[in-house]
Protein backbone atom coordinates (compact mmCIF):
# COMPACT_ATOMS: atom_id res chain seq x y z
CA UNK A 1 0.00 0.00 0.00
CA UNK A 2 1.54 3.33 -1.05
CA UNK A 3 1.93 5.99 1.57
CA UNK A 4 -0.24 9.03 1.07
CA UNK A 5 1.01 12.46 1.97
CA UNK A 6 -1.88 14.79 2.54
CA UNK A 7 -1.07 18.42 1.83
CA UNK A 8 -3.56 20.87 3.20
CA UNK A 9 -3.74 24.51 4.17
CA UNK A 10 -3.94 25.50 7.82
CA UNK A 11 -5.47 24.99 10.36
CA UNK A 12 -3.85 21.62 10.79
CA UNK A 13 -5.09 20.88 14.27
CA UNK A 14 -8.83 20.68 14.60
CA UNK A 15 -11.05 19.97 17.53
CA UNK A 16 -13.89 17.67 16.78
CA UNK A 17 -16.69 20.05 17.72
CA UNK A 18 -19.88 18.99 16.09
CA UNK A 19 -23.43 20.25 16.48
CA UNK A 20 -24.55 17.26 18.49
CA UNK A 21 -21.51 17.55 20.81
CA UNK A 22 -22.31 21.18 21.59
CA UNK A 23 -25.95 20.34 22.13
CA UNK A 24 -25.12 17.37 24.37
CA UNK A 25 -22.90 19.60 26.50
CA UNK A 26 -25.69 22.16 26.86
CA UNK A 27 -28.11 19.40 27.88
CA UNK A 28 -25.56 18.25 30.44
CA UNK A 29 -25.32 21.80 31.82
CA UNK A 30 -29.11 22.02 32.04
CA UNK A 31 -29.50 18.75 33.94
CA UNK A 32 -28.47 20.10 37.39
CA UNK A 33 -30.94 22.97 36.97
CA UNK A 34 -33.65 20.49 35.98
CA UNK A 35 -32.76 18.25 38.94
CA UNK A 36 -32.97 21.21 41.32
CA UNK A 37 -36.38 22.12 39.88
CA UNK A 38 -37.64 18.57 40.45
CA UNK A 39 -36.26 18.54 44.00
CA UNK A 40 -37.88 21.91 44.68
CA UNK A 41 -41.31 21.41 43.13
CA UNK A 42 -41.66 17.64 43.04
CA UNK A 43 -43.06 15.09 40.63
CA UNK A 44 -45.14 17.62 38.68
CA UNK A 45 -42.03 19.29 37.33
CA UNK A 46 -40.54 15.93 36.36
CA UNK A 47 -43.66 15.18 34.31
CA UNK A 48 -43.65 18.71 32.90
CA UNK A 49 -40.05 18.42 31.70
CA UNK A 50 -40.67 14.97 30.23
CA UNK A 51 -43.78 16.24 28.42
CA UNK A 52 -42.12 19.31 26.88
CA UNK A 53 -39.02 17.36 25.87
CA UNK A 54 -41.06 14.48 24.46
CA UNK A 55 -43.40 16.78 22.54
CA UNK A 56 -40.51 18.83 21.18
CA UNK A 57 -38.63 15.75 19.98
CA UNK A 58 -41.79 14.24 18.46
CA UNK A 59 -42.58 17.48 16.62
CA UNK A 60 -39.01 17.75 15.36
CA UNK A 61 -39.11 14.15 14.16
CA UNK A 62 -42.42 14.66 12.39
CA UNK A 63 -41.47 17.86 10.55
CA UNK A 64 -37.99 16.67 9.62
CA UNK A 65 -39.59 13.58 8.11
CA UNK A 66 -42.41 15.47 6.39
CA UNK A 67 -40.00 17.95 4.80
CA UNK A 68 -37.55 15.27 3.72
CA UNK A 69 -34.62 16.51 5.81
CA UNK A 70 -33.98 13.09 7.27
CA UNK A 71 -33.83 12.44 10.97
CA UNK A 72 -32.67 15.56 12.80
CA UNK A 73 -33.59 14.35 16.27
CA UNK A 74 -30.07 13.00 16.75
CA UNK A 75 -28.57 16.51 16.89
CA UNK A 76 -30.12 16.96 20.36
CA UNK A 77 -31.30 20.51 19.65
CA UNK A 78 -34.97 19.58 20.11
CA UNK A 79 -34.11 18.14 23.54
CA UNK A 80 -32.63 21.49 24.57
CA UNK A 81 -35.69 23.34 23.31
CA UNK A 82 -37.98 21.02 25.25
CA UNK A 83 -35.93 21.19 28.44
CA UNK A 84 -35.57 24.98 28.34
CA UNK A 85 -39.26 25.41 27.64
CA UNK A 86 -40.18 23.17 30.56
CA UNK A 87 -37.89 25.13 32.87
CA UNK A 88 -39.61 28.42 31.98
CA UNK A 89 -43.14 27.19 32.76
CA UNK A 90 -44.88 27.33 36.15
CA UNK A 91 -44.52 24.05 38.10
CA UNK A 92 -48.24 23.25 38.01
CA UNK A 93 -48.72 24.09 34.35
CA UNK A 94 -51.21 21.64 32.75
CA UNK A 95 -49.35 19.05 30.72
CA UNK A 96 -51.52 19.43 27.64
CA UNK A 97 -50.74 23.15 27.46
CA UNK A 98 -47.05 22.35 27.86
CA UNK A 99 -47.30 19.97 24.89
CA UNK A 100 -49.00 22.72 22.85
CA UNK A 101 -46.17 25.10 23.74
CA UNK A 102 -43.52 22.58 22.67
CA UNK A 103 -45.33 21.84 19.42
CA UNK A 104 -45.74 25.53 18.54
CA UNK A 105 -42.15 26.29 19.54
CA UNK A 106 -40.66 23.66 17.24
CA UNK A 107 -43.22 23.95 14.42
CA UNK A 108 -43.59 27.72 14.27
CA UNK A 109 -40.25 28.78 15.71
CA UNK A 110 -38.00 26.31 13.94
CA UNK A 111 -39.42 23.89 11.35
CA UNK A 112 -41.15 26.67 9.43
CA UNK A 113 -37.85 28.48 8.91
CA UNK A 114 -36.04 25.35 7.74
CA UNK A 115 -34.85 23.69 10.93
CA UNK A 116 -31.78 24.11 13.09
CA UNK A 117 -29.52 26.91 11.93
CA UNK A 118 -32.26 28.87 10.19
CA UNK A 119 -34.55 29.83 13.05
CA UNK A 120 -34.76 33.57 13.61
CA UNK A 121 -35.89 33.28 17.21
CA UNK A 122 -35.29 30.95 20.11
CA UNK A 123 -37.86 28.14 19.58
CA UNK A 124 -38.42 27.57 23.31
CA UNK A 125 -39.34 31.22 23.81
CA UNK A 126 -41.62 31.22 20.75
CA UNK A 127 -43.51 28.34 22.34
CA UNK A 128 -43.68 30.10 25.67
CA UNK A 129 -44.81 33.37 24.12
CA UNK A 130 -47.61 31.49 22.35
CA UNK A 131 -48.98 29.91 25.52
CA UNK A 132 -48.49 33.17 27.40
CA UNK A 133 -50.89 34.79 24.94
CA UNK A 134 -53.19 31.75 24.65
CA UNK A 135 -53.49 30.79 28.32
CA UNK A 136 -52.66 33.94 30.32
CA UNK A 137 -54.20 32.69 33.55
CA UNK A 138 -52.60 29.25 33.65
CA UNK A 139 -49.14 30.61 32.99
CA UNK A 140 -49.31 33.01 35.93
CA UNK A 141 -50.64 30.49 38.46
CA UNK A 142 -47.81 29.80 40.87
CA UNK A 143 -47.51 27.07 43.46
CA UNK A 144 -45.26 27.11 46.52
CA UNK A 145 -41.82 25.53 46.53
CA UNK A 146 -40.98 22.69 48.92
CA UNK A 147 -44.58 21.66 49.40
CA UNK A 148 -44.79 18.69 51.78
CA UNK A 149 -45.47 15.47 49.96
CA UNK A 150 -44.33 16.89 46.64
CA UNK A 151 -42.75 13.55 45.66
CA UNK A 152 -45.87 11.60 46.55
CA UNK A 153 -48.58 13.66 44.86
CA UNK A 154 -48.94 15.89 41.83
CA UNK A 155 -50.06 19.49 41.77
CA UNK A 156 -53.78 19.08 40.85
CA UNK A 157 -53.58 21.28 37.74
CA UNK A 158 -50.83 19.15 36.20
CA UNK A 159 -53.14 16.37 35.07
CA UNK A 160 -55.86 18.57 33.55
CA UNK A 161 -57.72 16.89 30.69
CA UNK A 162 -56.71 18.23 27.28
CA UNK A 163 -58.61 21.36 26.15
CA UNK A 164 -60.11 21.79 29.62
CA UNK A 165 -59.51 24.57 32.11
CA UNK A 166 -56.82 23.84 34.67
CA UNK A 167 -58.10 22.33 37.89
CA UNK A 168 -58.04 25.13 40.53
CA UNK A 169 -55.11 24.87 42.91
CA UNK A 170 -56.24 27.38 45.55
CA UNK A 171 -57.84 24.74 47.81
CA UNK A 172 -54.86 22.44 47.40
CA UNK A 173 -52.46 25.22 48.41
CA UNK A 174 -54.65 26.14 51.40
CA UNK A 175 -54.58 22.48 52.46
CA UNK A 176 -50.79 22.55 52.53
CA UNK A 177 -50.81 24.97 55.45
CA UNK A 178 -47.66 26.65 54.29
CA UNK A 179 -46.64 29.70 56.30
CA UNK A 180 -46.07 32.92 54.48
CA UNK A 181 -47.40 31.79 51.08
CA UNK A 182 -48.93 34.81 49.40
CA UNK A 183 -49.44 33.30 45.96
CA UNK A 184 -47.02 35.73 44.37
CA UNK A 185 -43.51 35.36 43.07
CA UNK A 186 -40.78 37.70 44.36
CA UNK A 187 -41.06 39.71 41.15
CA UNK A 188 -44.78 40.29 41.55
CA UNK A 189 -44.37 41.20 45.22
CA UNK A 190 -41.72 43.74 44.30
CA UNK A 191 -43.77 45.22 41.47
CA UNK A 192 -47.14 45.52 43.17
CA UNK A 193 -46.39 45.69 46.88
CA UNK A 194 -42.79 46.93 46.71
CA UNK A 195 -41.63 44.20 49.07
CA UNK A 196 -38.19 43.04 48.08
CA UNK A 197 -37.41 39.41 48.84
CA UNK A 198 -34.03 39.08 50.59
CA UNK A 199 -31.14 38.53 48.23
CA UNK A 200 -30.09 35.31 49.96
CA UNK A 201 -33.40 33.70 49.02
CA UNK A 202 -33.50 34.81 45.40
CA UNK A 203 -29.85 33.94 44.91
CA UNK A 204 -30.13 30.40 46.21
CA UNK A 205 -33.58 29.93 44.74
CA UNK A 206 -35.64 28.74 47.69
CA UNK A 207 -38.61 30.67 46.30
CA UNK A 208 -41.65 30.29 44.06
CA UNK A 209 -41.46 30.90 40.36
CA UNK A 210 -41.17 29.04 37.09
CA UNK A 211 -39.77 25.54 37.40
CA UNK A 212 -36.15 26.20 36.54
CA UNK A 213 -35.64 29.93 36.98
CA UNK A 214 -35.43 30.15 40.75
CA UNK A 215 -31.82 29.42 41.68
CA UNK A 216 -29.59 32.15 40.31
CA UNK A 217 -26.57 30.53 41.96
CA UNK A 218 -27.03 27.14 40.29
CA UNK A 219 -27.71 28.70 36.88
CA UNK A 220 -24.60 30.85 37.29
CA UNK A 221 -22.45 27.79 38.06
CA UNK A 222 -23.84 25.76 35.14
CA UNK A 223 -23.54 28.73 32.79
CA UNK A 224 -19.97 29.46 33.81
CA UNK A 225 -19.05 25.81 33.28
CA UNK A 226 -20.58 25.97 29.80
CA UNK A 227 -18.68 29.18 29.03
CA UNK A 228 -15.47 27.56 30.30
CA UNK A 229 -16.15 24.67 27.92
CA UNK A 230 -16.40 27.32 25.16
CA UNK A 231 -19.93 26.18 24.37
CA UNK A 232 -21.43 29.62 24.80
CA UNK A 233 -20.24 33.15 24.21
CA UNK A 234 -19.61 34.65 27.68
CA UNK A 235 -20.07 38.16 26.26
CA UNK A 236 -23.82 37.60 25.81
CA UNK A 237 -24.81 36.77 29.42
CA UNK A 238 -22.29 39.31 30.72
CA UNK A 239 -23.73 42.13 28.63
CA UNK A 240 -27.34 41.11 29.33
CA UNK A 241 -26.65 41.29 33.06
CA UNK A 242 -24.68 44.52 32.71
CA UNK A 243 -27.47 46.10 30.68
CA UNK A 244 -30.11 45.09 33.22
CA UNK A 245 -28.11 46.16 36.28
CA UNK A 246 -27.04 49.50 34.81
CA UNK A 247 -30.62 50.36 33.80
CA UNK A 248 -31.99 49.44 37.21
CA UNK A 249 -29.27 51.33 39.15
CA UNK A 250 -30.36 54.98 38.63
CA UNK A 251 -33.99 54.20 39.47
CA UNK A 252 -32.96 52.36 42.62
CA UNK A 253 -30.71 55.25 43.69
CA UNK A 254 -33.61 57.67 43.19
CA UNK A 255 -36.10 55.70 45.28
CA UNK A 256 -35.00 52.41 46.84
CA UNK A 257 -38.42 51.90 48.43
CA UNK A 258 -40.15 51.83 45.06
CA UNK A 259 -37.67 50.39 42.59
CA UNK A 260 -35.81 47.08 42.85
CA UNK A 261 -32.11 46.97 43.54
CA UNK A 262 -29.79 45.91 40.70
CA UNK A 263 -28.92 42.62 42.42
CA UNK A 264 -32.60 41.86 42.92
CA UNK A 265 -33.13 42.52 39.21
CA UNK A 266 -30.34 40.09 38.36
CA UNK A 267 -31.36 37.29 40.71
CA UNK A 268 -35.14 37.40 40.40
CA UNK A 269 -37.42 36.09 37.70
CA UNK A 270 -36.04 34.38 34.65
CA UNK A 271 -33.26 36.84 33.92
CA UNK A 272 -30.39 34.57 34.95
CA UNK A 273 -31.68 31.50 33.10
CA UNK A 274 -32.56 33.59 30.06
CA UNK A 275 -29.22 35.41 29.98
CA UNK A 276 -27.14 32.24 30.20
CA UNK A 277 -29.17 29.71 28.27
CA UNK A 278 -31.59 31.54 25.96
CA UNK A 279 -30.02 34.81 24.87
CA UNK A 280 -26.89 32.79 24.11
CA UNK A 281 -28.72 30.63 21.53
CA UNK A 282 -26.03 30.19 18.88
CA UNK A 283 -28.40 30.43 15.93
CA UNK A 284 -30.55 33.35 17.00
CA UNK A 285 -27.81 35.67 18.32
CA UNK A 286 -25.56 37.93 16.21
CA UNK A 287 -22.24 36.55 14.99
CA UNK A 288 -19.82 39.45 15.47
CA UNK A 289 -17.91 40.11 18.70
CA UNK A 290 -19.11 43.71 18.98
CA UNK A 291 -22.56 42.66 17.82
CA UNK A 292 -23.21 40.25 20.69
CA UNK A 293 -22.42 42.99 23.22
CA UNK A 294 -24.92 45.39 21.64
CA UNK A 295 -27.42 42.52 21.48
CA UNK A 296 -26.89 41.61 25.14
CA UNK A 297 -27.15 45.21 26.36
CA UNK A 298 -30.32 45.67 24.30
CA UNK A 299 -31.92 42.62 25.93
CA UNK A 300 -30.85 43.67 29.44
CA UNK A 301 -32.11 47.24 29.09
CA UNK A 302 -35.38 46.14 27.52
CA UNK A 303 -36.01 43.54 30.24
CA UNK A 304 -35.77 46.15 32.99
CA UNK A 305 -37.83 48.67 31.02
CA UNK A 306 -40.63 46.11 30.60
CA UNK A 307 -40.38 45.05 34.25
CA UNK A 308 -40.50 48.60 35.61
CA UNK A 309 -42.87 50.31 33.22
CA UNK A 310 -44.77 47.56 31.42
CA UNK A 311 -47.96 45.81 32.44
CA UNK A 312 -46.15 42.50 32.71
CA UNK A 313 -44.23 41.34 35.73
CA UNK A 314 -41.45 39.68 33.75
CA UNK A 315 -40.17 40.99 30.44
CA UNK A 316 -37.09 38.93 29.66
CA UNK A 317 -38.94 36.64 27.23
CA UNK A 318 -40.14 39.45 24.98
CA UNK A 319 -36.81 41.23 25.34
CA UNK A 320 -34.97 38.19 23.98
CA UNK A 321 -37.47 37.64 21.18
CA UNK A 322 -37.04 41.28 20.12
CA UNK A 323 -33.27 40.92 20.48
CA UNK A 324 -33.41 37.84 18.23
CA UNK A 325 -35.45 39.81 15.71
CA UNK A 326 -32.86 42.61 15.41
CA UNK A 327 -29.95 40.15 15.65
CA UNK A 328 -29.29 39.89 11.90
CA UNK A 329 -29.34 43.71 11.65
CA UNK A 330 -26.78 44.03 14.44
CA UNK A 331 -24.58 41.48 12.68
CA UNK A 332 -24.83 43.57 9.55
CA UNK A 333 -23.90 46.86 11.30
CA UNK A 334 -20.94 45.43 13.14
CA UNK A 335 -19.09 43.68 10.35
CA UNK A 336 -15.38 43.96 11.08
CA UNK A 337 -13.26 46.06 8.75
CA UNK A 338 -11.53 43.97 6.15
CA UNK A 339 -7.78 44.10 6.83
CA UNK A 340 -6.12 46.64 4.58
CA UNK A 341 -9.33 48.27 3.39
CA UNK A 342 -9.79 52.04 3.67
CA UNK A 343 -12.54 53.31 5.92
CA UNK A 344 -15.63 54.30 4.00
CA UNK A 345 -14.58 52.39 0.92
CA UNK A 346 -16.04 49.10 -0.17
CA UNK A 347 -13.53 46.26 0.01
CA UNK A 348 -12.65 44.94 -3.43
CA UNK A 349 -14.83 42.13 -4.63
CA UNK A 350 -13.21 38.74 -4.34
CA UNK B 1 -66.20 31.71 -28.39
CA UNK B 2 -68.44 34.58 -29.41
CA UNK B 3 -66.34 37.45 -30.64
CA UNK B 4 -68.04 40.77 -30.01
CA UNK B 5 -65.60 43.61 -30.42
CA UNK B 6 -68.37 45.82 -31.79
CA UNK B 7 -69.69 46.11 -28.25
CA UNK B 8 -67.30 48.92 -27.53
CA UNK B 9 -69.03 52.21 -28.30
CA UNK B 10 -66.17 54.34 -27.08
CA UNK B 11 -64.45 55.30 -30.31
CA UNK B 12 -61.64 57.25 -28.66
CA UNK B 13 -59.96 54.19 -27.13
CA UNK B 14 -59.24 50.98 -29.03
CA UNK B 15 -60.74 47.77 -27.75
CA UNK B 16 -58.41 46.10 -25.21
CA UNK B 17 -56.74 42.83 -26.09
CA UNK B 18 -58.61 40.77 -23.57
CA UNK B 19 -61.94 42.38 -24.27
CA UNK B 20 -63.73 39.27 -25.37
CA UNK B 21 -66.78 37.79 -23.84
CA UNK B 22 -66.81 34.30 -22.49
CA UNK B 23 -69.76 31.93 -22.51
CA UNK B 24 -71.55 31.02 -19.33
CA UNK B 25 -70.21 27.68 -18.12
CA UNK B 26 -69.88 25.89 -14.82
CA UNK B 27 -66.31 27.15 -14.76
CA UNK B 28 -67.57 30.75 -14.55
CA UNK B 29 -68.94 29.91 -11.14
CA UNK B 30 -66.38 27.39 -9.86
CA UNK B 31 -63.34 29.49 -10.74
CA UNK B 32 -63.96 32.19 -8.14
CA UNK B 33 -65.07 29.64 -5.59
CA UNK B 34 -62.03 27.39 -5.77
CA UNK B 35 -59.34 27.75 -8.46
CA UNK B 36 -59.09 31.51 -8.06
CA UNK B 37 -60.30 31.70 -4.48
CA UNK B 38 -59.91 35.37 -3.51
CA UNK B 39 -58.22 34.72 -0.17
CA UNK B 40 -56.39 31.42 -0.52
CA UNK B 41 -55.21 31.77 -4.12
CA UNK B 42 -55.35 35.43 -5.17
CA UNK B 43 -54.43 36.66 -1.65
CA UNK B 44 -56.88 39.56 -1.92
CA UNK B 45 -59.11 40.97 0.81
CA UNK B 46 -56.59 40.07 3.52
CA UNK B 47 -57.74 42.91 5.77
CA UNK B 48 -61.28 41.64 6.50
CA UNK B 49 -60.01 38.03 6.34
CA UNK B 50 -57.73 38.72 9.29
CA UNK B 51 -59.71 41.31 11.17
CA UNK B 52 -63.31 40.11 11.40
CA UNK B 53 -62.94 36.33 11.45
CA UNK B 54 -62.74 35.98 15.24
CA UNK B 55 -66.13 34.28 15.23
CA UNK B 56 -68.20 32.29 12.74
CA UNK B 57 -71.08 34.74 12.72
CA UNK B 58 -68.79 37.70 11.98
CA UNK B 59 -67.15 35.77 9.16
CA UNK B 60 -70.51 34.79 7.72
CA UNK B 61 -71.88 38.35 7.98
CA UNK B 62 -68.80 39.82 6.35
CA UNK B 63 -68.70 37.19 3.60
CA UNK B 64 -72.37 37.55 2.67
CA UNK B 65 -72.22 41.37 2.74
CA UNK B 66 -69.24 41.30 0.41
CA UNK B 67 -71.00 38.79 -1.85
CA UNK B 68 -74.04 41.07 -2.05
CA UNK B 69 -71.92 44.08 -2.97
CA UNK B 70 -69.95 41.99 -5.47
CA UNK B 71 -73.06 40.77 -7.29
CA UNK B 72 -74.88 44.11 -7.33
CA UNK B 73 -71.91 46.24 -8.31
CA UNK B 74 -70.80 43.64 -10.86
CA UNK B 75 -74.24 43.59 -12.42
CA UNK B 76 -74.44 47.37 -12.63
CA UNK B 77 -70.91 47.72 -13.98
CA UNK B 78 -71.60 45.03 -16.59
CA UNK B 79 -74.88 46.66 -17.57
CA UNK B 80 -73.31 50.10 -17.89
CA UNK B 81 -70.02 48.89 -19.37
CA UNK B 82 -70.64 50.45 -22.77
CA UNK B 83 -71.63 53.82 -21.34
CA UNK B 84 -68.77 54.29 -18.90
CA UNK B 85 -65.86 56.10 -20.59
CA UNK B 86 -62.58 54.25 -20.07
CA UNK B 87 -60.87 57.34 -18.65
CA UNK B 88 -63.15 57.68 -15.63
CA UNK B 89 -64.02 54.02 -15.15
CA UNK B 90 -62.29 53.57 -11.78
CA UNK B 91 -64.12 56.55 -10.28
CA UNK B 92 -67.41 55.28 -11.71
CA UNK B 93 -66.84 51.80 -10.27
CA UNK B 94 -66.06 53.27 -6.86
CA UNK B 95 -69.29 55.29 -6.90
CA UNK B 96 -71.26 52.18 -7.85
CA UNK B 97 -69.56 50.04 -5.20
CA UNK B 98 -69.94 52.73 -2.52
CA UNK B 99 -73.67 52.91 -3.24
CA UNK B 100 -74.16 49.22 -2.55
CA UNK B 101 -71.88 49.30 0.48
CA UNK B 102 -74.10 52.03 1.93
CA UNK B 103 -77.13 49.82 1.25
CA UNK B 104 -75.46 46.89 3.06
CA UNK B 105 -74.38 49.17 5.89
CA UNK B 106 -77.97 50.24 6.58
CA UNK B 107 -79.31 46.72 5.98
CA UNK B 108 -77.09 45.13 8.62
CA UNK B 109 -77.83 47.95 11.02
CA UNK B 110 -81.54 47.21 10.57
CA UNK B 111 -81.23 43.42 10.79
CA UNK B 112 -78.79 43.00 13.66
CA UNK B 113 -77.29 45.85 15.62
CA UNK B 114 -75.11 43.35 17.45
CA UNK B 115 -73.48 42.12 14.26
CA UNK B 116 -73.17 45.72 13.08
CA UNK B 117 -71.26 46.61 16.22
CA UNK B 118 -69.05 43.52 15.92
CA UNK B 119 -68.10 44.21 12.31
CA UNK B 120 -67.54 47.89 13.02
CA UNK B 121 -65.78 49.93 10.37
CA UNK B 122 -65.13 46.87 8.23
CA UNK B 123 -68.56 47.10 6.60
CA UNK B 124 -67.81 50.58 5.27
CA UNK B 125 -64.38 49.36 4.31
CA UNK B 126 -65.90 46.87 1.85
CA UNK B 127 -65.64 49.88 -0.52
CA UNK B 128 -61.89 49.48 -0.67
CA UNK B 129 -61.92 45.68 -0.79
CA UNK B 130 -59.73 44.96 -3.78
CA UNK B 131 -61.71 41.83 -4.69
CA UNK B 132 -64.70 43.95 -5.70
CA UNK B 133 -62.79 46.56 -7.66
CA UNK B 134 -60.69 43.77 -9.15
CA UNK B 135 -63.76 41.88 -10.33
CA UNK B 136 -65.28 45.08 -11.73
CA UNK B 137 -62.13 45.92 -13.67
CA UNK B 138 -61.13 42.44 -14.77
CA UNK B 139 -64.48 40.81 -15.37
CA UNK B 140 -67.66 42.86 -15.07
CA UNK B 141 -66.47 45.67 -17.34
CA UNK B 142 -65.95 43.20 -20.20
CA UNK B 143 -68.61 40.54 -19.81
CA UNK B 144 -72.32 40.22 -20.32
CA UNK B 145 -74.73 40.52 -17.43
CA UNK B 146 -75.48 36.87 -16.67
CA UNK B 147 -71.91 35.53 -16.60
CA UNK B 148 -70.94 38.51 -14.44
CA UNK B 149 -73.61 37.73 -11.88
CA UNK B 150 -72.64 34.04 -11.81
CA UNK B 151 -68.94 34.84 -11.59
CA UNK B 152 -69.49 37.40 -8.83
CA UNK B 153 -71.59 34.88 -6.93
CA UNK B 154 -68.80 32.32 -7.22
CA UNK B 155 -66.14 34.77 -6.10
CA UNK B 156 -68.31 36.04 -3.26
CA UNK B 157 -69.04 32.53 -2.04
CA UNK B 158 -65.36 31.69 -2.36
CA UNK B 159 -64.58 34.68 -0.14
CA UNK B 160 -67.28 33.62 2.31
CA UNK B 161 -65.91 30.07 2.34
CA UNK B 162 -62.42 31.36 3.12
CA UNK B 163 -63.67 33.63 5.90
CA UNK B 164 -65.71 30.77 7.33
CA UNK B 165 -62.76 28.40 7.33
CA UNK B 166 -60.84 31.00 9.34
CA UNK B 167 -63.78 31.97 11.54
CA UNK B 168 -64.84 28.46 12.54
CA UNK B 169 -61.33 27.39 13.52
CA UNK B 170 -60.76 30.58 15.50
CA UNK B 171 -64.10 30.39 17.29
CA UNK B 172 -63.72 26.67 17.97
CA UNK B 173 -60.29 27.05 19.54
CA UNK B 174 -60.92 30.43 21.09
CA UNK B 175 -64.34 29.80 22.63
CA UNK B 176 -65.09 26.12 22.10
CA UNK B 177 -68.19 27.01 20.14
CA UNK B 178 -69.46 27.39 16.58
CA UNK B 179 -72.07 30.05 15.78
CA UNK B 180 -72.28 30.64 19.50
CA UNK B 181 -73.28 27.04 20.30
CA UNK B 182 -71.01 25.53 22.94
CA UNK B 183 -69.64 22.22 21.66
CA UNK B 184 -67.69 21.25 24.76
CA UNK B 185 -68.39 21.26 28.46
CA UNK B 186 -68.28 24.53 30.37
CA UNK B 187 -64.80 23.66 31.48
CA UNK B 188 -63.36 24.26 28.03
CA UNK B 189 -60.19 26.33 28.11
CA UNK B 190 -60.33 28.92 25.34
CA UNK B 191 -57.13 29.79 23.50
CA UNK B 192 -57.28 33.53 24.02
CA UNK B 193 -54.71 34.14 21.30
CA UNK B 194 -57.06 32.73 18.65
CA UNK B 195 -59.59 35.51 19.27
CA UNK B 196 -56.85 38.13 19.22
CA UNK B 197 -55.34 39.42 15.95
CA UNK B 198 -52.32 37.03 16.00
CA UNK B 199 -54.77 34.12 15.85
CA UNK B 200 -55.97 35.38 12.46
CA UNK B 201 -52.44 35.29 11.10
CA UNK B 202 -51.75 31.83 12.54
CA UNK B 203 -54.93 30.27 11.17
CA UNK B 204 -54.58 31.93 7.76
CA UNK B 205 -50.98 30.74 7.59
CA UNK B 206 -52.00 27.23 8.53
CA UNK B 207 -54.68 27.10 5.81
CA UNK B 208 -52.27 28.46 3.19
CA UNK B 209 -49.73 25.86 4.29
CA UNK B 210 -52.34 23.14 3.91
CA UNK B 211 -53.45 24.24 0.42
CA UNK B 212 -49.90 24.70 -0.83
CA UNK B 213 -48.89 21.31 0.53
CA UNK B 214 -51.83 19.72 -1.30
CA UNK B 215 -51.00 21.56 -4.53
CA UNK B 216 -47.33 20.56 -4.38
CA UNK B 217 -48.23 16.95 -3.71
CA UNK B 218 -50.61 16.94 -6.67
CA UNK B 219 -47.99 18.49 -8.94
CA UNK B 220 -45.40 15.96 -7.84
CA UNK B 221 -47.75 13.10 -8.59
CA UNK B 222 -48.51 14.57 -12.02
CA UNK B 223 -44.83 14.80 -12.92
CA UNK B 224 -44.23 11.31 -11.59
CA UNK B 225 -47.04 9.98 -13.75
CA UNK B 226 -45.88 11.78 -16.89
CA UNK B 227 -42.38 10.56 -16.10
CA UNK B 228 -43.61 6.98 -16.03
CA UNK B 229 -45.44 7.44 -19.31
CA UNK B 230 -42.42 9.04 -20.93
CA UNK B 231 -40.25 6.16 -19.77
CA UNK B 232 -42.76 3.65 -21.05
CA UNK B 233 -42.77 5.30 -24.45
Amino acid sequence: MPKIIEIRTSPHLKRAVSVDRIMRTVVLALLPIAAFAVWQFGLSVLLLLLTTTGAAVATEWFFARASGRGNTVADWSAVITGLLLGLTLPPGFPLWMAAVAAFVGIALGKALFGGLGYNVMNPALVGRAFVQAAFPVAITTWTPAFAPGRFAELIPSTLTLPFMQPIPVADWIAGLNMDGWSGATPLAMQKFQHIETPITETFTGLIAGSAGETSALLILICGLWLAWQRMLDWRIPASVMAGAALTALPFWLMDPSLYPSPWFVLCSGGLMLAAWFMASDMVASPVTARGVIIYGLFIGVLTVVIRLFGGLVEGVMYAILLGNAIGPLISDWTQPRVYGSVKGKQPPAH
Amino acid sequence: MAEASNQSTSTSSPAPLFDREEPLTADTFIRGLWEENPVFVMMLGMCPALAVTNSTINALGMGLSTTFVLICSGALVSWLRNWIPKQVRIASYIVIIATFVTVVDYLIQAISLELYAALGAFIQLIVVNCIILGRAEAYASKQRLLPTIVNSLGTGLGFTLALLSLGTVRELLGNGSILGVQLFSDNFQGWVIMILPPGGFFVLGAWLLFFNWRRLRKERRMTEQTGVIANAV
